[in-house]
């Protein structure tokens, strides 16, 4: 959908480029994340898709079409872009903002109110806000009618620079929520730049790491990435965490799952006990019918058969679709070393530390 | 009580319409003034803004005019355009140039570097940039422009009363010809007058061209 070709920008009178020789392929319907030290080109790399920085050389096409063949506020309002400081018109209501781009276009009056109506909706906004001025709106409000505005004439590409950078973590964390969730909906081909790590792994269906110079370290998903960092720059840049950002990445559902300490109702005190040697615990739980009952300390079988225990109800569980970090997370605080895992209702199986540690090492 | 009252009442009322006529002489050359200032000024502050390197000699001769007493400026004009409105209003349309184009240029480049970056990215092309979004944005600081200019200028009208113009003040200078202190405390009161009630009307004008500058109060957070 996007795509630079070897794109040089040597600003004048600066001694080394801005960027060199940089290629990307960005596929339609992703989002693509260019994440690196400040100097590192990237934010330049995003102007020059929609032009506001002319490239020195190379090529740039979107949609297949070299940029260079329309004039520069043609192609702009082809594409939507969303900047760090928003830059809402402060003479502007909220509505008049968002209908920014459908005014340049020429579209009818009924047609613009009705997309207007149909984007403060889609973000999350009050109608009645509409006639609001930007300074009387929050700034997760604005950073949301920014966002708005730069989707109103449904433009197949959107350019993000660090849009969330302004806000706090709270209001950011959401508003990266809210961004996952609306591409779901609307499958834009997005670029975003940012210097953190985590929303880059986050939000990136692939991240692009820059180093000093517009030049790319590596270009892969973010779970390749924090696998198997391309060189030291990356691995650096990752931070020594890098382990644990990994699982967040990681669905239980990919790693395969125990039977666990776990016997059925029917089963033999030493069945019992061999299986918590097995997996070194203190206790064990029941099943009956592939349903879990409960747990039971090892002491409890002293003079007594399974089927006569008590079992007392697992007070943590976790989801198949959670995370690794999530999971992690259960085993962590549970003292057991396994948590239970849940599809549904259902017990499908249990999840340890060990499988985890062998996950990551994979 | 010995000679005539400090300031007598019947002689204002016997010149209503004299009064009348002159208030509305002073401000037919106030606005006239600000007219013709502000169509000069928003070509030459364009000038400056588009060839940065001719903004300081822009600032430079409009501020040389600007400093030049206006009792010598009128001397000078009077034995080339005579007793004339253009004689009065070549002076007066001088002292606004420089205020009304440093509050332009002002104005303009006080905007918001993220709102002009905004507009440009989504397709604004020059010529209606500067239309719909710097212009508009800048009106505040223009408008502060007018109002002194306005101020100034309504005083400035009454020392053209010398070159047989002068709105009200016609009677500060006949009062004082005649030893007439009414005619004086008259001609002064009403110059006040308007600066004030003119002043307040572009403060209303304001209000209402930038709603977006003060309406309530802004959101935190």
């Amino acid at each position: 959908m996007i795509r630079l070709d070897s794109v040089t920008k040597v600003f004048p009178g600066e001694p080394t480029a801005a960027v060199s020789g940089l290629s990307l392929d960005v596929a339609e319907g992703e989002i693509v994340v260019l994440v690196g030290p400040s100097g590192c080109g990237k934010t330049t790399t995003l102007k020059m898709i929609n032009r506001l920085v002319e490239p020195t050389s190379g090529r740039i096409t979107v949609a297949g079409e070299d940029i260079m063949a329309v004039s520069a506020p043609e192609l702009r309002r082809r594409i939507g872009y969303v900047i760090q400081q928003i830059g809402l018109f402060p003479h502007r209501t909220l509505a008049e903002n968002v209908a920014t781009v459908p005014r340049l276009l020429g579209w009818d009056r009924a047609r613009i109110d009705q997309r207007v109506d149909e984007l403060i909706r889609l973000v999350d906004l009050e109608p009645t806000m509409r006639n609001r001025y930007p300074r009387e709106l929050s700034g997760g409000q604005r950073q949301r009618a920014g966002v708005a505005r730069a989707l109103a004439a449904d433009p197949p590409v959107l350019l993000m620079d660090e849009p969330f950078g302004a806000v706090d973590p709270i209001v950011r964390s959401r508003l990266q929520d809210e961004l996952l969730d609306l591409q779901r909906r609307l499958r834009k081909t997005i670029v975003f730049v940012t210097h953190d790590i985590d929303e880059a792994i986050k939000l990136g269906d692939r991240v692009a790491i820059l180093n000093v110079g517009g030049i790319i370290e590596q270009y892969a998903p973010p779970a390749e990435i924090l696998r198997d960092p391309a060189n030291v720059f990356v691995e650096e840049f990752l931070g020594s965490d890098r382990g644990i950002r990994r699982l967040s990445l990681i669905p239980i559902s990919q790693v395969p799952l125990e039977e666990g300490p776990m016997v059925d109702r029917g089963a033999s005190v030493e069945a019992a006990r061999a299986r918590m040697e097995r997996y070194g615990v203190d206790w064990f739980g029941i099943l009956d019918g592939g349903q879990l009952l409960g747990w039971a300390w090892a002491t409890e079988l002293e003079g007594a058969t399974v089927a006569a225990i008590d079992p007392k109800p697992f007070e943590v569980r976790v989801r198949l679709g959670a995370s690794l970090r999530e999971a992690l997370d259960t085993i962590i605080t549970s003292h057991t070393g396994v948590a239970p895992v849940y599809d549904g209702d259902r017990f499908v199986g249990t999840i340890t530390a060990e499988a985890i540690s062998r996950e990551l090492a994979r | 009580m010995i000679g005539a009252p400090f300031f007598r009442w019947d002689w204002v009322f016997d010149h209503l319409d004299l009064i009348w006529d002159k208030v509305a002489e002073h401000l037919v050359l106030t606005g006239i003034a600000l007219g013709v200032g502000l169509a000069i000024s928003v070509a030459l502050a364009l000038v400056g803004l588009r060839f940065p390197r001719l903004y300081p000699p822009i600032t430079w001769v409009t501020g040389v005019l600007y400093t030049i007493p206006s009792l010598a400026l009128f001397a000078f004009l009077v034995p080339i355009t005579g007793f004339t409105t253009l004689t009065a209003e070549i002076g007066l349309v001088s002292y606004t140039l420089l205020i009304l184009i440093r509050n332009i240029v002002a104005g303009i480049q006080g905007v918001d570097p993220a709102v002009r970056e905004a507009a440009v990215g989504m397709g604004y092309a020059p010529r209606r940039l500067f239309l719909e979004i710097e212009l508009p944005l800048a009106l505040p600081v223009i408008l502060a422009g007018i109002r002194i200019a306005a101020v100034t200028t309504i005083g400035l009208v009454t020392i053209t009363a010398l070159i047989g113009k002068g709105g009200v003040g016609f009677f500060i200078l006949d009062g004082l010809v005649r030893f007439f202190d009414t005619e004086i405390v008259l001609g002064t009161a009403l110059s006040v007058i308007l600066a004030v009630v003119v002043d307040l009307s572009l403060v209303l004008a304001q209000r209402l061209l930038t709603p977006w500058a003060s309406r309530r109060t802004p959101v935190a957070g």
